[in-house]
């Protein structure tokens, strides 16, 4: 079924009783083509592309629990495409044009939003640093600018520009930027894959592998064994859990990243804001509620949900930054489990084991590289070769010293 | 969260900063070679249950000690002196 | 007026009024907001977020989810406030929300008639076309008509306050269970806090007839606080809410301090968020009572049967003169007696369940009977009843809802504990040992009698007791009633029409079918498509009439179905009061150097570095702005003499026989080779084999150096060097200390530096004694102090230390010296400038992807020793082709701008990244040479000595500049000038 307008209408007019399960509920075949491990929004959309861009449909997406209930389905929801490193820059610009064109592609509604992202500075060298940032986005090919003092103060007059410990330089600013509705993001690329013909099979957890001689042939689940010759990762927050049962040793450990939302306000935030000094970035979201984050909690962790010191350091940092926001009340605070990779930048590559391809290491980056993420692993897993706009996400990188460090922080994962 | 630091006592955690795991402590030595320093430097076990790990009282003591907590639960079995960790 | 002629917690005595959208209105101290618009016959409160649909006060507590208010006024106000939980106080102004242009007449109420067409997730299905329509037009409609409350826009002028508490027993809850665990404690010695997110203790107590030991429960409620309130190891904390469970006994807590007076004095904070570590904890939050589902059971006069008792009991207010009962447990029948007692009219009690005797009283009781309509636009006047034997229509004011009770289970399920169904209650109960050191008991744990709540009240404060090694007490227990509870759990009535499961979000029994119908199945799934839950109160009221519907759906049981998640915090959490004092100034701390108040009055311009005010600039007569100033300062650093506070680079104190070994480890040039006397630039590496800082170290003696760090990097590489000595090579023995604050250090820069010292200190300083890079101990007016022969500008230059009392002092008499002598301060800038001219580096060139090769250090790499960092350094990533060399840049053009952050690209290729050659990290006007220079990275760029470059920079310069590679440093390469 097509959605439309006109659907709405006509289904409003008939008590909604035309709507159409949006995907399926299949029991799992014993054998694909391909496997991906993880209904992720990652995972989703890599089935989503192998089956739209690779003309493969005999594919199943294995999820442990619903789909779309990793960190899709818990982030801030922002949407950019501002890193300054190769390997980082091109990725993620080829994220962004496809999330410019993602609703009108899977014909759901994501409420991509492009209200701009701005980068707030607080010193002369972060200005500059923003500016040679900004100058590798713009010849990639995509938008910056950046703003001075006095641009910042017209266009965000609720930020504190005269008391702050730490005055508002600048900043550069995204326009292309924004958020979309995270949820709808998982669910219309399952609803698209499930269209063409791909099996999301959702409790499903993979409790093994099938190595034959260094060849991947299988994965064990708690639904039986299924069978593929070529089977994609795509479990970030656990790659190491689950890369343990085919025996890989990754560069990754698992921590928490908490984020916020308030009770629902009348709009009083148009865009996105991320404050220079001390983590936190915040958006209103289209209900209301702003939505809002900042640094991990520092410490390993798959409990997926934190605690205070970095709660209360956020909203610090909020309040330093735009005392407006102290009257709006914190609704709701949760965490998910961060793929930290070594060098903070993701990894999309081939493993040790034939047939077995890897898709993790997200760090903070997972959301926002959620179509270029699926559509690069689908071009991997079907061609056997890295897609031209992921040729340096590798997993050697970190042997041979080609690290993605954004951050220059080196390789400690917590300080990315 | 609080840790016991064998030091100062038990104290919030927000007076301890976290590097990593305690794999850290065993440093190939300089003449190992490049692939004894990646398995050091940047392959972690990740283990989902109790972590060997690192956490430096830096505003108490400044004394680095040995953690072993449970990633799942953050519940913490022992902290001791890093310095005192037999190798 | 509906205010019952006696009874009740209120102050009759005293009268203070009060305003709603702009009318004023009568209270009495101890009403709520609620209260008090009740007694004033005020039943519409606010309206729905989606459908705007008319509402009025469901609940009597901090789970309610329709009658939330703006309350104050300007930057003052607060939205989304609670009316059932607002105290009244004199002059309080409140105002409804979320309508336009007026409560009564809500023109969004429009969309009530579009219901039909704005179902379940809705949205996803529509405005896709056109494209570019999202930003411009469907998006600013859907956002100006979502949201509650509106924010001033303002800085919030409220105080903030955070604080920590610590306990042997944390009570959370003041009912019967929690005083009667406070006192069992509080008598056997422990150190109790307890605390109730109500103004008054007691609970449920407060608000049921019931009597405690012959007393009413209110009466043996204060008599208990007063009780508690004698014991000096208990602290009452009222008015504070356990927001949420944190590891290791960590709690965290709202105490509204001033919400309920006007005006909080001066200084007085209006909230402190409290973080509690208890040894123990036992939760007694009670319990919440959920509603049913039924054609239109969202209008005004429709309220839980516990908040209709609230309201009779407490607050002597009968929220109208009929009212029916609608109930599927026993529970629900003292509401009808309640409510007689009050002198309200009942015409019907109706009980979902068909097999139990309904009690007599003046009223008609229907057993099997269910509500399945409802009458009244902006209030209810009236129902229809479908009872066994057919339907009967009822004209009521007001009717009376409960479908039992839900354990308030939401602490425990913070660390990720998921509770348990429990069939004889119909309802969740928290898992055991979901939080540790945690006991629920009373209600929280499904215990609904008084007399049950004062058991598990006392024998749970007991077991804390026991393994905390106390003595347990033998306190008596009060008598109580022990009714027991009976339900048959009823979920929704299915009949024709709109029954509202989540009041606020506008989520009826409807939408979580299509969810269902549509697939959404999961219980993560239907919450997420159909909001359910994800109102202000997290579902409180809502989220187990979804989940019974979505299990009847699927043919499971409840528990198969499972719940969702309750997160923090319990009830939402002004941000304000979480990052409380961080506005402003607040945010971090303020390091200042010694001699800031002399450069204060030298007219300095500050900036921040790091945590650190630094002087940027001194303006001097007739300079307008800071490059006049800059340039001034750099040429007298160049001809005469500057002084420049340097106080702020990390100094690290390094002593022991093994400290030399030490610093072999940690720099990658040798150090142990250093002579005593003698300083020496050093560079570090991180293990991953880049550039993390450099410095000096100055060797003091055999086995005592004093080390300089940058001053970004201070503290990164003392906890680093911690690292080193404690972790990795703890058979040395070297002890570390950071010494940056002890130590006011000054650099004196220029030709003239030598003659601006010998006039201060006894000793020779002449270059045989005192050659470039060495040290010296020396007297400065009687004060021993250190002086470096070290530069950062290519001049001759020293830096002279001492403890930093004298700082200021000495920043005095060095400017008043170099004044005398043509010279005077210099600032940031001006040392930024000398720097780059020197080609010396900061952390613009440091900026952590930089090895030592790509800054033209490779030599620093000692071949002889291992050091940190060495191994990984050798990895092709850091030595290939594709990285980029430290190079100088100039203008072709000389008179032309050169901009940091600007991209190199070859002359005659694109701008793309494709092409990308480079950057540059830091650019300035040399007042020397007389045209701007830069350093940058470029590929290749040591064998590109004298070719041209461009220089492209779409940010600032917006154009393009064609560039030299010139060598480094610009100025005395040979450093004639350096060594004198």
């Amino acid at each position: 079924m097509r959605y439309s307008a006109w659907q709405i209408l006509k289904n409003g007019l008939t008590g909604q009783k035309g709507w159409k399960p949006v995907w399926r509920s299949p029991a799992p075949r014993p054998e694909y083509d391909v496997i991906i491990i993880g209904g992720g929004g990652h995972g989703l959309a890599t089935a989503y592309y192998l089956a739209k861009n690779h003309g493969i449909t005999n594919v199943a997406v294995l999820e442990k629990g619903y789909l779309g209930g990793g960190n899709v389905g818990r982030n801030t929801t922002i949407v950019r495409a501002n890193y300054h490193i190769d390997g980082n820059t091109e990725f993620y610009s080829h994220a962004l044009k496809l999330w410019e064109g993602m609703e009108q592609d899977f014909n759901y509604n994501a409420m991509m939003s492009q209200r701009g992202v701005i980068n707030l500075a607080h010193s002369d060298g972060q200005m500059d640093f923003y500016a040679r940032r900004g100058n590798a986005i713009r010849m990639q090919g995509d938008d910056a600018e950046l703003l001075g003092r006095e641009e910042v103060r017209a266009a965000y007059p609720y930020l504190d520009h005269d008391n702050a410990r730490f005055p508002i330089y600048g900043g550069l600013l995204q326009r292309r930027g924004g958020t979309a509705r995270h949820d709808a993001v998982a669910w219309g690329y399952a609803r698209g894959a499930d269209l063409r013909g791909v099996d999301l099979i959702q409790n499903c957890e993979v409790t093994g592998f099938q190595i034959d001689n260094g060849r991947v042939k299988g994965v064990e689940t708690t639904r039986g064994t299924i069978r593929a010759g070529k089977i994609g990762m795509a479990v970030a927050g656990r790659s190491s859990q689950v890369g343990q049962m085919a025996g890989l040793r990754l560069p990754i450990e698992s921590h928490v990243l908490q984020a916020f939302v308030t009770e629902g306000l009348k709009p009083i935030l148009p865009g996105v804001v991320t404050f220079g000094m001390g983590h936190f970035y915040i958006s209103q979201s289209d209900k209301g509620g702003l939505v809002f984050g900042g640094d991990l909690d520092f410490y390993n962790s798959y409990a997926a949900r934190g605690n205070l010191p970095m709660l209360e350091h956020v909203c610090e940092a909020g309040m330093a930054l735009m005392p407006m926001i102290g009257k709006a009340r914190m609704l709701r605070s949760w965490g998910g489990i961060m793929d930290m990779s070594m060098d903070g930048s993701p990894i999309i590559d081939k493993t040790p084991v034939d047939g077995l391809f890897f898709n993790g290491g997200w760090c903070y980056g997972g959301f926002k590289a959620t179509p270029a993420s699926g559509w690069c692993f689908a071009h991997l897993i079907a061609t056997g070769t890295p897609s031209p706009h992921a040729t340096k996400l590798l997993m050697n990188r970190f042997e041979t010293g080609h690290v993605l460090d954004e951050e220059g922080t080196g390789a400690q994962p917590n300080r990315h | 969260m609080r840790l016991t630091c064998p030091h100062c006592g038990e104290r919030d955690a927000r007076e301890f900063t976290y590097l990593g795991s305690a794999k850290l402590l065993d440093r190939p030595a300089g003449d190992t070679g490049a692939e004894a320093f990646h398995e050091y430097l940047h392959i972690r076990e990740n283990p989902a249950g109790p972590n060997a790990e690192l956490w430096q009282h830096v505003m108490g003591c400044s004394a680095w000690l040995h953690v072993v907590r449970d990633t799942r639960t953050h519940v913490v079995e022992s902290v001791s002196l890093a310095s005192g960790v037999a190798r | 007026m509906s205010r019952l002629p006696s009874d009740g917690l209120i102050d009759r005595e005293k009268i203070i009024r009060f305003s709603f959208d702009g009318k004023s209105y009568p209270a009495h101290p101890g009403d709520t907001l609620a209260s008090a618009l009740l007694a004033n016959d005020v039943r519409l409160m606010g309206r729905s977020f989606k459908y705007h649909r008319p509402r009025g006060a469901l609940t009597a507590g901090s789970e309610e989810p329709n009658a939330l208010m703006e309350v104050g006024r300007g930057a003052h106000r607060v939205p989304n406030t609670r009316a059932t939980v607002q105290e009244v106080f004199n002059g309080l102004e409140a105002r409804s929300q979320n309508r336009w242009p007026s409560l009564r007449y809500d023109a969004l109420s429009v969309n009530d008639l579009l219901a039909p067409f704005l179902g379940a997730g809705f949205y996803y299905k529509t405005f896709m076309w056109p494209k570019t329509f999202w930003e411009k037009l469907y998006e600013p409609i859907i956002r100006r008509a979502a949201g509650l409350g509106r924010l001033s826009g303002e800085a919030d002028p409220a105080i903030y306050d955070r604080a920590f508490a610590h306990c042997d027993i944390l009570v959370i809850g003041g009912g019967p269970a929690g005083l009667m665990a406070a006192l069992t404690a509080g008598e056997a010695g422990a150190r109790v806090i307890l605390a109730d997110e109500d103004f008054h203790l007691g609970g449920r107590l407060l608000s049921e007839r019931d009597s405690v030991d012959d007393m009413r429960g209110a009466d043996w409620a204060a008599e208990a606080a007063a009780r508690l309130g004698g014991m000096p190891n208990v602290r009452i904390m009222r008015r504070t809410t356990v927001t949420g469970a944190y590891d290791t006994g960590t709690f965290g807590a709202l105490e509204r301090v001033a919400d309920h007076i006007s005006g909080p004095p001066d200084g007085c904070a209006r909230q402190t968020f409290w973080r509690i570590t208890a040894r123990r904890a036992i939760l007694a939050g009670g319990a919440i009572e959920r509603p049913i589902a039924f054609p239109a059971n969202d209008r005004p006069g429709i309220m839980m049967a516990g908040a209709v008792r609230s309201y009779l009991n407490r607050f002597g207010v009968a929220p109208a003169k009929q009212m029916a009962v609608f109930t599927n447990n026993d529970d629900g029948w003292r509401t009808a007696h309640d409510l007689v007692d009050a002198g309200v009219e009942v015409p019907a009690l109706i009980d979902t369940r068909a097999d139990v005797t309904v009690p007599q009283g003046p009223w008609r009781g229907i057993a099997g009977g269910t509500v399945i309509a409802t009458r009244g636009r902006l209030g209810l006047n009236g129902i229809t009843v479908r009872t066994p034997s057919g339907e009967a229509r009822f004209r009521v004011g007001g009717l009376a809802v409960s479908g039992g009770w839900n354990p308030g289970v939401h602490l425990t399920c913070h660390l990720n504990g998921r509770p348990k169904w429990q069939s004889g209650i119909a309802a969740f109960v928290p898992a055991e040992g979901a939080v540790p050191g945690l006991s629920p008991t009373g209600a929280a744990n499904g215990i609904f009698s008084t007399h049950g709540a004062l058991v598990f009240g006392r024998s749970s404060a007991d077991a804390a007791l026991k393994t905390l090694g106390f003595s347990t007490s033998n306190i008596t227990l009060p008598d109580a009633e022990d009714a027991p509870y009976r339900i048959t759990p009823f979920w929704f009535v299915d009949a024709p029409g709109r029954a509202w499961l989540d009041f606020q979000n506008d989520v009826t029994v409807k939408d979580v079918k299509l969810a269902h119908q549509e697939n959404f199945r999961s219980v993560e799934h239907m919450k997420r498509y159909t909001t359910l839950g994800m109102a202000t109160d997290q579902g409180k009221t809502s989220n187990i009439g979804g989940l019974a519907i979505l299990a009847d759906l699927a043919g499971q049981t409840i528990a198969e179905t499972g719940t969702t998640t309750f997160r923090p915090p319990y009830s939402p959490v002004q941000i304000g009061a979480f990052g409380a004092r961080a506005e402003g100034k607040g945010f971090a701390p303020e390091r200042f150097t010694a001699s800031h108040a002399h450069a204060q009055e030298l007219n300095a311009t500050f900036v921040e570095a790091g945590l650190w005010h630094r002087a940027a600039w001194f303006a001097q007569g007739g300079e307008t702005n800071w490059r006049e100033s800059c340039d001034r300062e750099v040429a007298m650093v160049r001809s005469t003499v500057g002084i420049a506070d340097v106080s702020t680079l990390g100094k690290i104190d390094v002593q022991g026989p093994d400290a030399a070994a030490f610093l072999d480890h940690v720099y990658s040039n040798m150090i142990s080779n250093l002579r005593p006397g003698r300083v020496r630039y050093g560079l570090m590496l991180r293990e991953d084999g880049f550039v993390m800082d450099d410095g000096t170290a100055a060797r003091l003696s055999e086995t005592h150096f004093v080390i300089t760090t940058t001053t970004a990097a201070a503290g990164q590489v003392m906890s680093h060097l911690e690292f080193c000595a404690q972790c990795l090579w703890p058979e040395l023995d070297v002890a570390l200390v950071s010494v940056t604050e002890q130590w006011g250090q000054f650099a004196i820069a220029g030709p003239l530096s030598r003659d601006l010292l010998s006039e201060m200190i006894a000793e020779n300083i002449s270059d045989t004694e005192l050659p470039y890079m060495a040290h010296m101990p020396v007297t400065v007016a009687g004060i021993p102090g250190r002086l470096f022969r070290i530069s950062f500008s290519g001049e001759r230059a020293y830096e002279l230390a001492l403890p930093s009392g004298y700082g200021d002092a000495l920043s005095r008499a060095l400017v008043e010296r170099a004044e005398a002598m043509g010279g005077g301060a210099y600032g940031m800038e001006a040392l930024n400038v000398l720097r780059i001219e020197k080609g010396l580096l900061t952390h613009a060139e440091l900026h952590g992807r930089t090895t030592a090769d790509d800054l033209g250090l490779a030599r620093m790499v000692s071949p002889r020793k291992d050091c940190i960092g060495k191994v990984m350094s050798q990895r092709p990533g850091l030595h290939g082709p594709e990285r980029t060399q430290l190079v100088g840049l100039q203008p072709v053009d000389l008179a032309a701008e050169l901009t940091a952050g600007a991209h190199l690209v070859n002359p005659g290729e694109p701008a793309t990244r494709a092409h990308h050659q480079g950057y540059i990290t830091s650019a300035c006007y040399s007042p020397t040479l007389g045209h701007r220079i830069a350093l940058g990275f470029a590929k290749n760029g040591r064998a590109r000595l004298g070719e041209e470059i461009r220089a492209v920079d779409f940010m600032r310069q917006k154009g393009e500049t064609l560039c030299r590679i010139v060598p480094i440093p610009f100025v005395d390469p040979e450093g004639g000038k350096l060594r004198g």
